[in-house]
């Protein structure tokens, strides 16, 4: 047991010292057991702030040290080493966190003095009982996976695998590209999105170290940094790839058809499809929920016209596991459903469009050939915009979608472009053009004759539900039935306004896709209170997360445009590339191990670990731990019925003591 | 153009009022945009509370008293802004000046003096009850409390549901009585106004009243009394089993209690009343109920669910006179007639009361009629 322990309490500039009386602390910590000597230090963390720990244990002779300063999530890491450099073991360091559950959390400053007193006595009795342990390092696979083949994605195995690294892309729908694919245009400069995007698609499906999963899903991850293991189905497409040409003759012949999920339902695509015409790879899926056969009926089309007997409907999923070092995750957004606002009518009326449908609506690829019509095929005079469709919404999501300003804009410019005579209205609350060249082409949009209206829009009325309802003072001359009306304040000028229109655009918050929990399980990601998933520090570890070896990019941590996708899917590359460059990676020495004699073998342990870290002898009849696969999370200390399973750094008698601790002051 | 001074001390003072969101306003002005005073002569309430927000002149105008508290903007607010706090809040700090609308006044005076809204005297308060036979509560023998609303007792029209409603308990076995001459006005309203004292004295003495004679379930008739008793009492210590009607019906028919076997040949459109709806999220119970009557066909009209449109009774408004061109229930009555509705179903008596007035002023006599959604049920009893 440790008998010279040095107790450091850190002001972190007023973070702790604001709030929390150091001097008292220091004076409380001199009278504790074991305490040879108690400093104060401005900011402990800074270099000499670490030269003074490693000179005290040198000169004092110190065994253990406390540093009461912020979580050990930020310095544990510092302080070790300041420890292992004068000569210590680096786990006979002990961080008191008294700014994160102290002085940030407490605003009277006598109880914060006395909450950072229990919190260093619960740390000085726990070092004294705190046990040298080792590091350990692990080869790491020179290997990488990315999930999610939008542009983050992309981006991400590019340069992961320009890099040299063998990556696997896995993407869930039948071709990557991910919405972007689905653009017209990108703001603020009008590239033609398929143009830029393209290129990157063709080059992800011939790289010769990519190895391209689509209609495929991550089934389940095992392993640890370094070493994952993970499984993907790829779904049954009943087309043998390796067989067909690509000639694309069963997509002509098929005679079912369903909404296409490219086109937003505003066109149909066949039974056997790609989702459109640039699709990497460029090979078709039957889907078996439009397909006649799987519904007993006879049809035999697409294999008379398949020439190179390609169709395969005994083909069933298939299973397979690779091993990497680092992942990425970039599995993107989803657009919030915006039959949830009922006072916008989409749904109910035809020409209330989602901002994904008028990007259909106005590619040359999509349903109409570029052409901005109206369902019934009429070259609509007005439309109107509408900000905000739940961004920045208590009701919805109090996040801003980031985005949506400027596609806003984007929008207004392409109606102008084509229709010159159209009026085109944009609601707004605030226009929000933060990034390069944003401002500029919101000026341009002025110039153009975009009409702001300074007013979020309040209600849609569909033109006959107008007439219907309104009374004499409300009379909008001309309004037609299968027009429509938007209401707002235009709070500029402080009036009601009502604005007819023959076509409104909505701007659905970009949000969580549905699934994000069952992901974020998966890859042991945790997510925010917006239900994105959560990077290490918002600030210094963008696209880290808290499970080591798996980083995030692009829409899965938050609303984010393009060039914002794809600096994310680049830098997520780039960390899975240094770690896999580190070749190995020290692992935490604590883990978990059996005390052989006390096993009962109850196997309870075995099915809790969610490392699968733990294996059971049947001749011995007992459990026991890799302790390279283990993460030291204590779950099967917790469940081991026999107190069997023993944390190291974390023991019964360590945690004890802290408890002791925190209660002696 | 005007040159202002912000004085925050009265914006400060507004917040202390109970208006504690007033900061959180960004002026998106959705609330103007979906306020049904829009139809009418639009009430700009973001204004009102910008000038809230920099204690300016203005905040305290006549247009503060147009407010019925149907609670449009304050489902829409993007910023979850209380605003009928808001509005109860200014209310107080004027009310407290004595710059009450006068016809106000006179209800608040009758509530203060007599226990209702109506002018109308104590001793007739619950005597609908006696030809009915419908018992004093007795916890002994009666379930729930029958809370018929200061309607109930001072209005001949409302006198009606209040019947229907005895029927129908009473076909399902349900047991209850009423409070007779003690029980006061829920004073919902009142809160409303922003005479808060007034209120909590009101409420006070009925919940000391109901817990004297151990009370734990009450039906009551009128969304107003159930939003006040289910969301403003427990606060003030009175915590009860609230049930609106429309509610007790259904878990009825639900529990197949209650059977509907008379058909009811109409075709029927439903109001939702604010605080019923919007307030208090009860959208479907009456439209299963509907769905459950025979030979009753039903339709929707465009302003349904969330979106309906207020009669114009709440928030005090029902005590004070509005001019004819600007109340919404005049509005309601040809958007029924245009999905073909011959009755117009309803859930509150402050709209039955409403779109009767309507009904009459437009002459449509022969082409609607105005009913509680319990009086249809009662009709289809067999």
């Amino acid at each position: 047991m440790a008998s010279k322990i040095g107790v450091y309490v850190c002001h972190c500039g007023m973070n702790i010292a604001g709030t929390v009386d150091v001097p008292a602390v220091i004076e409380a910590a001199k009278a504790m057991p074991r305490v040879a000597l108690s400093k104060e230090y401005k900011f402990a963390c800074s270099d000499p702030g670490q030269e003074m720990i490693k000179q005290d244990i040198k000169a004092h002779g110190l065994d253990a040290i406390v540093v009461a300063a912020c979580s050990p999530l930020m310095h544990e890491k510092t302080f070790r080493r300041a420890v292992e450099a004068a000569g210590l073991n680096p786990f006979l360091l002990s961080i008191a966190n008294i700014r994160e559950q102290g002085s940030w959390v407490t605003e009277d400053p006598a109880k914060a003095t006395e909450k950072a007193k229990a919190i260093v006595a619960g740390a000085v009795f726990r070092a004294a009982r705190q046990e040298p342990l080792e590091m350990r390092s692990v080869e790491i696979h020179r290997a990488a996976l990315v999930v999610g083949g939008g542009i983050a994605g992309i981006q991400a195995a590019l340069d992961l695998a320009d890099s040299g690294i063998p990556t696997t892309l896995v993407e869930r729908q039948p071709s990557i590209g991910g919405y972007m694919a689905m653009f017209d245009k990108t703001f603020p400069t009008l590239d033609c999105s398929a143009c830029i995007l393209t290129p990157k698609m063709t080059a992800v499906g011939q790289h010769e170290n990519i190895k391209l999963m689509a209609y495929s899903e991550v089934e389940s991850v095992s392993g640890f940094v370094g070493n994952f293991q993970v499984r993907i189905r790829r779904k049954a497409a009943y087309v043998d790839h390796t067989k067909c040409n690509g000639c694309g003759m069963c997509m002509e012949k098929c005679p079912y058809k369903a909404p296409s999920e490219f086109d937003q339902g505003l066109s149909q695509r066949r039974a056997i499809y790609v989702p459109f015409a640039q699709a990497v790879p460029n090979k078709p899926v039957i889907d078996p929920a439009t397909c006649v056969r799987f519904k007993g009926k006879k049809c035999k089309t697409c294999i008379k016209f398949c020439e190179p007997g390609a169709i395969d409907f005994e083909q069933k999923d298939s299973v397979e596991e690779v091993t990497v070092g680092s992942i990425v995750v970039a599995t993107g957004f989803q657009p919030m459903d915006a039959k949830k606002i009922p006072q916008l009518a989409y749904g109910r009326h035809p020409e209330v469009y989602t901002a994904l449908e008028f990007e259909r609506l106005n590619n040359a690829a999509g349903p109409t050939q570029g052409k901005i019509l109206t369902k019934d095929g009429r070259v609509p005079q007005s439309v109107a915009i509408l900000n905000c469709t739940g961004s920045r919404d208590t009701n919805y999501h109090e996040y801003c979608s980031r985005v949506c300003c400027m596609y806003a804009l984007k929008y207004a410019h392409l109606i102008k472009e084509k229709l010159h005579e159209a009026t085109v209205f944009d609601f707004y609350i605030d226009m929000r053009c933060f990034g390069k060249g944003y401002e500029e082409f919101y000026r341009r949009l002025q110039d153009e004759g975009v009409r702001f209206i300074r007013g979020k829009a309040a209600q849609v009325f569909g033109g006959k539900e107008y007439k219907a309802i309104a009374n004499a003072a409300g009379f909008i001359d001309g309004l037609e039935d299968h027009q429509l009306v938007v209401q707002a304040e235009d709070s500029l000028l402080g009036k009601l306004i009502r604005v007819p229109v023959d076509m409104v655009v909505l701007t659905p918050a970009v949000e969580a896709r549905a699934d994000a929990d069952e992901v974020g399980r998966k890859f042991l990601v945790s997510r925010g209170a917006d239900g994105f998933f959560l990077e290490q520090h918002p600030k210094l570890a963008p696209v880290s997360t808290t499970n080591d070896g798996v980083y995030i990019a692009g829409a899965c941590q938050g609303p984010k445009d393009i060039p914002d996708s794809v600096a994310q899917g680049s830098a997520a590359a780039g960390k899975a590339l240094g770690l896999i460059a580190r070749r190995e990676v020290e692992v935490e020495g604590t883990t978990a191990s059996v005390v052989d004699e006390l096993c009962s073998g109850c196997k309870c342990c075995l099915t809790l670990c969610a490392y699968n870290a733990i294996s059971f002898d049947a001749d011995r009849h007992r459990s026991s731990i890799n302790e390279v696969l283990c993460k030291g999370c204590g779950t099967c200390v917790a469940s081991c019925p026999s107190s069997a399973i023993k944390a190291k750094h974390f023991t019964d008698e360590q945690i004890f003591a802290e408890i002791e601790g925190l209660m002696s002051m | 153009m005007d040159v202002a001074t912000p004085f925050i001390e009265v914006a400060n003072a507004i917040v202390e009022a109970g208006g504690k969101d007033l900061n959180l306003c960004y002026q998106c002005a959705t609330c103007t945009g979906s306020c049904p005073w829009g139809y009418v002569e639009p009430l700009n309430i973001r204004q009102l509370i910008h000038l809230a927000q920099l204690g300016l002149e203005g905040y305290e105008s006549e247009d503060l008293w147009k407010c019925t508290t149907c609670g449009t903007c304050k489902t829409r607010c993007p910023r979850g802004v209380g605003i009928i706090d808001l509005v109860r809040s200014i209310r107080m700090m004027i009310g407290e000046t004595g710059l009450i609308p006068l016809t106000l006044r006179s209800a608040l005076g009758s509530v203060r003096g007599d226990g209702n809204p109506w002018n109308g005297s104590r001793v007739e308060r619950n005597r609908w009850a006696g030809p009915l036979q419908v018992p004093i509560f007795d916890k002994a023998r009666t379930e729930y409390l029958l809370y018929g609303c200061c309607m109930a007792s001072y209005d001949v029209r409302s006198r009606k549901i209040v019947e229907a409603a005895v029927r129908v308990l009473r076909a399902a076995g349900v047991t209850f009585g009423v409070m007779g001459q003690g029980e006061e006005c829920c004073a919902e309203s009142v809160r409303k106004i922003g005479e808060e004292s007034l209120f909590e004295r009101v409420a006070g003495s009925n919940i000391e009243l109901f817990k004297a004679q151990g009370v734990e379930k009450i039906i009551v008739l009128s969304p107003h009394c159930y939003d006040a008793f289910k969301n403003d009492y427990p606060a003030l210590g009175g915590k009860f089993q609230v049930v609106h009607i429309v509610e007790k019906i259904a878990s009825l028919l639900l529990l197949d209690k209650l059977r509907l076997e008379r058909p009811v040949k109409a075709k029927v459109t439903y109001h939702d009343p604010c605080y019923l709806g919007r307030h208090n999220n009860l959208f479907d119970p009456p439209r299963m109920i509907l769905s459950k009557i025979p030979g009753l066909e039903f339709e929707e009209m465009y302003r349904a669910r969330e979106l309906s449109l207020c009669c114009g009774g709440g928030g005090g408004r029902m005590w004070m006179e509005t001019k004819f061109g600007q109340r919404f229930s005049d509005l309601r009555i040809p958007e029924a007639l245009a999905v073909g509705a011959n009755v117009l179903a309803t859930s509150c008596p402050y709209c039955v009361n409403m779109l009767q007035d309507s009904r009459l002023n437009l002459n449509k006599e022969e082409a609607i009629e105005v009913k509680d959604l319990t009086e249809l049920v009662a009709e289809s009893l067999v």
